[in-house]
This record gives structure tokens, C-alpha cells and sequence, in this order.
């Protein structure tokens, strides 16, 4: 058994190329045991090929890749305790609901008995009581969702991989899922690794999260340490709204001559000449345009000096905050020093 | 502010598409009369027919076929044991032939879905299809010339010390004979190499439709590269290798020329039906003997579907 102290799933230096494209390049991380960690990333960012390599379904160019501490470069699939959700749940189309989650434990020869019975159990978990005889062909996407995850899950593996397991489904659904595979993984305890290009999805879900991008992380850390404090312009970018601040702007908020990222929702509208509370920094600018989105309103600033900058103001009294807002008022900006992040160019 | 003009409609066709939309009806009784038609009247009707004339008889003296309907047909079928011999032939030689054209076909059409990049892919395809642009006829007699006692095969046997092998399996009981060209093992060579590319086509198409995330989660989920081969892309990919089958099986069944070009003088099915039909002039009785491969099929088909090869269509 590994002591509380090993990880999960460790990466040292991984690099995976596929001809000249750099898929993995020189990517190194742990996951701890139990933690629900999210990898994060565009399309092409690396995220599904890393998710790859800890199923052994690629194996690295260079580095090393330990799962609870044993080297498995050379482990096939079938021999690592880690199970895969997949994107599409690839699902065993000839075989019926039941057969499809005992399928590890029939691979394992545990007696049809006892299969039966964890598999009704599992079927409970993800709750699709009574769909054992169905065929995967006779469910929602929702449902066969579920049914891939209760395959996995059924094999008891030390570390769960899903890979956009949620990206099939529509909105509700997804939101739904979400909260349940959090209370699914706090039940079970296990270590899940999660990917996913959906910033919201990754924020809520996540103990931690890894940003990839061109193959490499960006940055790792807590949901908020990541939303708060962005390392480089593409997270800032990739993860929620931003104004990135650069030349005059930079200069004029940040004090510097360098890159700043600003959240849309950490700047506040005041009016023309208001005071300038302390700690904040001001800018002078008018309104361009205003977005109304629901819960909230987007406001464009067009900076006096040149450059806009985006605000996201809630709605909170029945549109109270779309007052003052006609383009071509004029406003005050006002941002406290600390939410004026530097980033970095991106790596 | 100027409202800007928009440019006039543009003149269309399609007035036989006007006509037609909100009639599904007449769109689908024009489309289905003309296959319907020809299956109907051409095929199925020429079929049923030639299986009626079962149900004549050749009369015994004059030897011309009588139109009146009896059962003496299929009296005369079933009391000659010579007649089952000619079945079980052709339904064991079909067998064989069907059998070692999946095993042949398998690994080829996984090759070329699994692995092989889409160049080779192509050039294989080709290589399959080759051969059937080519005249059969002239295949199979160059296939004599390879099999016969001086061909390729018995010199290339000489060169490679290799002769011994090919006298023992010759020296085989039923199947050997004085050489390759005149033994069931010379058919069978020649049956197979013929009917192979029905029996590849359809396997590459039922591998196609294998997802390749689902032979992962197999792996996945603790099987290895052999369990996984028999419990999921076997059965995913068997109603291919049904319908290969179908293919290999009936036209092995069918076949005239190959068993009269190649092997041993006792007839198969085919040559039975074209002789009767031909020189012996016995219609009636070659209708009956038509009857057989369309039961054999229907059987086979009744197997397979018991087998599970439809369930994953």
C-alpha cells in the first residue's frame, strides 16, 4: 500500500511527440491521493494526451510517469489500476446495460453472483436502478454517461480519468452531473483526474486545476489562486473575462511598463470627478456600450487617453445598475490596487 | 437615412419539385416502382418459376418434361444416395472454403482499419479489388498451370527441399489426389483465392464501425489484447463475417466452372444443375437441385441469426 505522503499520479519532465507537433512538452506534476484535479486547456493543448499517458494508451518520448509511486512506462493498459470515462463512453454497443459495467469484474473471473450484485450497486450509485437488461443503444446520453461511469468505477481503480465526460450534454444536464460526479467522488474517495476546455466547469469542480496550453502547463493551483491570480496573459485570457492591460493603460493602473490582467466584475463604475477611495486606482473614460446579460450587465469604457476596458456590473435592483450607463456618459473607473494582477508574456 | 433596395428575386426552376412536394406518397411510388419492378418480375418471378418446374416431371419414355404437378421430382431427388453425395460435397467444400476465408480475411482487414495509414490503406483496397476486374475464367486456368503436377508450385517445392511436404499432403486421403490440379485440396486453393475479396470487403466495413475507443476501454477495464479480440471486436465485427460468409458460402455452392476446370471428376452442385438442365435435359430435376443452396442458405441464415450475428446491425 502507498503511504498517505505518495501521490497519485506523478510526471516528471513527459514529453510525447507526435512528428513535429509537441503534444506533451516537458510537463511535469503531481495529483494528490483523493484529490479531484482538472486539466484544463483549449483543444490541441495536451490535456487529452496526458490523460493518454496515465491510461497507458501512449506512452511518453521522455520522462517518467509514476502512479502511486510505481514507474509504469512499461505497464500495458490492462495491467494499471487506473479506468478511463471516455468522451464518447465507448460503451460496448452488444452488450446490455449490466454486462457493460461488469464487463472488469467478468475480465477478473469474479463469480456471476457477486458481479450481479456490484453491479446493481454501482447501477444505485450513478442512479439508473432497474436499467440492467437495457442496451446502451436504448438510453439517453445522460444515462449512457453514467453507465460508462459506473463501468469505471465498478473496478475500484486508486485513480479515475475522465475525459470531458460532460461534453455531450446539454447545459442542464451538464450542471447537474457536475455537482453529482463531486458527491460521487467524495463517496468514493478516489483520485479523479478530470479534462476538460470548459473554464466554469473546471473552477466548480475542481481541488485543483492545471492550465495547458501549446502542450504546457501554465499554471497549477486551487480554483480561486488560479481565477485570482492568473501567472501568465493566456490563463488570465483562457480562465473567465479579463482586460489585459498593456502600454499606457499598464503603466497608468499598474505603474509599471508591463502586463496586467484586470477581472471585469473587480472594476466599478462612479461618477464623473467622484472621489477616489484609498488603495484604488482610478481612470477617466466613457461609456461605449452596454450588454444587458441577465444577472448581469457588461459595460464598455472607452478610456479618454485611448484603450477600453470591460466592467460586469450585477443587476441587483431591477436594472438600477443600467442607470447612468447611456453611451457617452461620462464615468470614473475605479480599481483596488490589489486586483491589478501582473502576468506574465505566456510561456 | 436611405432604406437600401433589395435586388429582385431571382428567377427559379424546380417546378417538378413543387409539384411533388406534400405528395411523400407519389415521390416514393416513383422511386420504388422501377428496383420493385425488376426484383419482382425479373428475379423473383424468374426464380419461382424455375423452382415450380420442381414440382414437373420428365416423362419416362419420351423424356419430355410433363406440366402437370407431382411429387415424382422430388421422389427421384431424395431416393438417389448419389444425389446427397453431390449435396454434402458442395456444402462441405462451401464450408471449408467459407472457414479459411475468414481466417485469411480477419487479420487483413484488421490491418488495413487498425493500422494501416491511408496510402497503404488504398493500395491494399486496390490489391483486394484487382484480381476482380480481371477475367475469372482466365484466373482460374492460370491457377491450373500453377497447380498442375509441372507448375510452380511442385518446382518451387523441388527448389525449397520442399517436396516431401507436398507429396504428404497429396498422399492425404479424399482430399490428396495425383496432383494439386486434380485434388479437392487444388478446388479449395482455387475456390478460396477466388472468393476471398467478398469475404474481406464486408469484414473492413463491419471493422469500420468498431470504434476504436471501445477496444481502449476494454484494455481499460483489464482485458487483454486476447480477451478483448474475443469479447468485443469479434462480436462487433461477426455480422461482417456472416455477411462474408453469405458471399463465399453461396457462391462456392453455385459455382460450376472451378470444380470442372480443377480437382477430382465428381460433380458439385453447380455442375449437377447445368448438366441436368444442359445435356440431360431433366429440368425438373435441376429445379430440385436449385432448391438446395436456397435451403442450405436459409438454414445457414437461421444459424447465424441464432448466433447472435444480427444483434449488433
Amino acid at each position: 500500500m502507498a503511504g498517505e505522503g505518495v501521490p497519485a499520479v506523478t510526471f516528471q519532465g513527459v514529453c510525447r511527440h507526435f512528428g513535429e507537433v509537441r503534444a506533451v512538452d516537458e510537463v511535469s506534476f503531481s495529483i494528490a491521493d483523493g484529490e479531484f484535479f482538472s486539466m484544463l486547456g483549449p483543444s490541441g493543448s495536451g490535456k487529452t494526451t496526458c490523460l493518454r499517458l496515465i491510461a497507458g494508451f501512449e506512452r511518453p518520448d521522455r520522462g517518467h510517469i509514476q502512479v502511486h509511486g510505481v514507474n509504469v512506462e512499461g505497464v500495458p493498459p490492462f495491467d494499471r489500476d487506473v479506468n478511463t470515462v471516455f468522451q464518447d463512453y465507448a460503451l460496448f454497443p452488444h452488450m446490455s446495460v449490466g454486462e457493460n459495467v461488469e464487463y472488469g469484474l467478468m475480465i477478473r473471473k469474479v463469480p456471476r453472483a457477486e458481479r450481479r450484485k456490484r453491479a446493481e450497486e454501482m447501477l444505485g450509485l450513478v442512479k439508473l436502478d432497474g436499467l440492467y437488461a437495457r442496451r446502451p443503444g436504448q438510453l439517453s446520453g445522460g444515462q449512457r454517461q453514467r453507465v460508462a461511469l459506473a463501468r469505471a468505477l465498478i473496478n475500484r481503480p486508486r485513480v479515475l480519468l475522465l475525459d470531458e465526460p460532460l461534453g455531450a450534454l446539454d447545459l442542464k444536464l451538464r450542471e447537474a452531473m457536475q455537482a453529482e460526479l463531486k458527491t460521487i467522488q467524495r463517496q468514493v474517495g478516489i483520485t479523479f483526474v478530470y479534462v476538460t476546455h470548459d473554464q466554469g466547469e473546471a473552477l466548480s469542480m475542481s481541488d485543483r486545476l492545471a492550465v495547458f496550453n501549446h502542450g504546457r502547463i501554465e499554471q497549477i493551483g486551487a480554483p480561486a489562486e488560479v481565477y485570482d491570480h492568473p501567472a501568465t496573459q493566456f490563463v488570465a485570457g483562457f480562465v473567465g473575462q479579463t482586460n489585459l492591460l498593456e502600454g499606457y493603460l499598464a503603466q497608468r493602473l499598474g505603474g509599471f511598463p508591463a502586463s496586467y490582467a484586470v477581472r471585469p466584475e473587480r472594476i466599478r463604475i462612479l461618477p464623473a470627478e467622484a472621489e477616489v477611495p484609498p488603495g484604488f486606482a482610478s481612470i477617466d473614460g466613457r461609456v461605449s456600450a452596454v450588454t444587458y446579460l441577465g444577472a448581469n450587465s457588461r459595460v464598455e469604457v472607452e478610456v479618454d487617453e485611448g484603450g477600453r476596458l470591460q466592467v460586469v456590473e450585477q443587476n441587483v435592483e431591477g436594472g438600477m445598475a443600467m442607470e447612468g450607463r447611456a453611451p457617452g456618459t461620462a464615468v470614473r473607473l475605479v480599481i483596488e490596487r490589489r486586483h491589478i494582477q501582473a502576468v506574465s508574456e505566456s510561456r | 437615412m436611405t432604406a437600401a433596395t433589395l435586388p429582385a428575386p431571382l428567377p427559379r426552376g424546380g417546378g417538378v419539385s413543387r409539384f411533388l412536394y406534400g405528395r411523400p406518397g407519389l415521390v416514393l411510388l416513383l422511386l420504388l416502382a422501377p428496383p420493385l419492378l425488376w426484383l419482382g418480375i425479373i428475379y423473383l418471378g424468374s426464380l419461382f418459376t424455375l423452382l415450380a418446374h420442381s414440382f414437373f416431371y420428365l416423362d419416362e419414355f419420351s423424356g419430355v418434361m410433363v406440366r402437370e404437378v407431382s411429387l415424382d421430382t422430388w421422389k427421384e431427388f431424395f431416393r438417389s444416395p448419389a444425389h446427397w453425395d453431390v449435396v454434402l460435397r458442395s456444402a462441405l467444400m462451401a464450408a471449408a472454403v467459407t472457414l479459411a476465408s475468414a481466417l485469411i480475411a480477419f487479420p487483413l482487414a484488421y490491418y488495413m482499419v487498425r493500422y494501416a495509414g491511408l496510402r497503404l490503406k488504398g493500395l491494399l483496397y486496390l490489391a483486394v479489388m484487382l484480381p476482380l476486374w480481371s477475367s475469372y475464367l482466365v484466373r482460374v486456368y492460370a491457377w491450373k498451370l500453377i497447380l498442375a503436377k509441372e507448375g510452380i508450385v511442385s518446382w518451387l517445392a523441388a527448389q525449397t527441399h520442399l517436396t516431401w511436404l507436398l507429396e504428404a499432403l497429396l498422399a492425404t486421403p479424399v482430399v490428396g489426389g495425383p496432383s494439386l490440379s486434380t485434388s479437392y485440396l487444388g478446388t479449395f486453393t482455387v475456390f478460396t483465392y477466388i472468393w476471398l475479396p467478398f469475404m474481406i470487403l464486408p469484414i473492413v466495413a463491419a471493422l469500420e464501425r468498431v470504434p476504436a475507443t471501445v477496444i481502449e476501454a476494454s484494455g481499460d477495464l483489464g482485458a487483454n489484447p486476447g480477451q478483448t479480440f474475443r469479447r468485443v471486436i469479434l462480436p462487433l465485427a461477426f455480422p461482417g463475417v456472416v455477411a462474408g460468409s453469405i458471399f463465399t458460402f453461396s457462391l462456392t455452392l453455385g459455382d460450376y466452372i472451378i470444380p470442372s476446370i480443377i480437382g477430382k471428376s465428381t460433380p458439385f452442385l453447380g455442375e449437377t444443375v447445368y448438366r441436368l438442365q444442359g445435356t440431360a435435359g431433366n429440368i425438373p430435376l435441376a429445379a430440385a437441385f436449385t432448391v438446395v443452396p436456397i435451403v442450405v442458405m436459409g438454414v445457414y441464415l437461421m444459424i447465424a441469426k441464432r448466433l447472435g450475428a444480427f444483434d449488433a446491425l
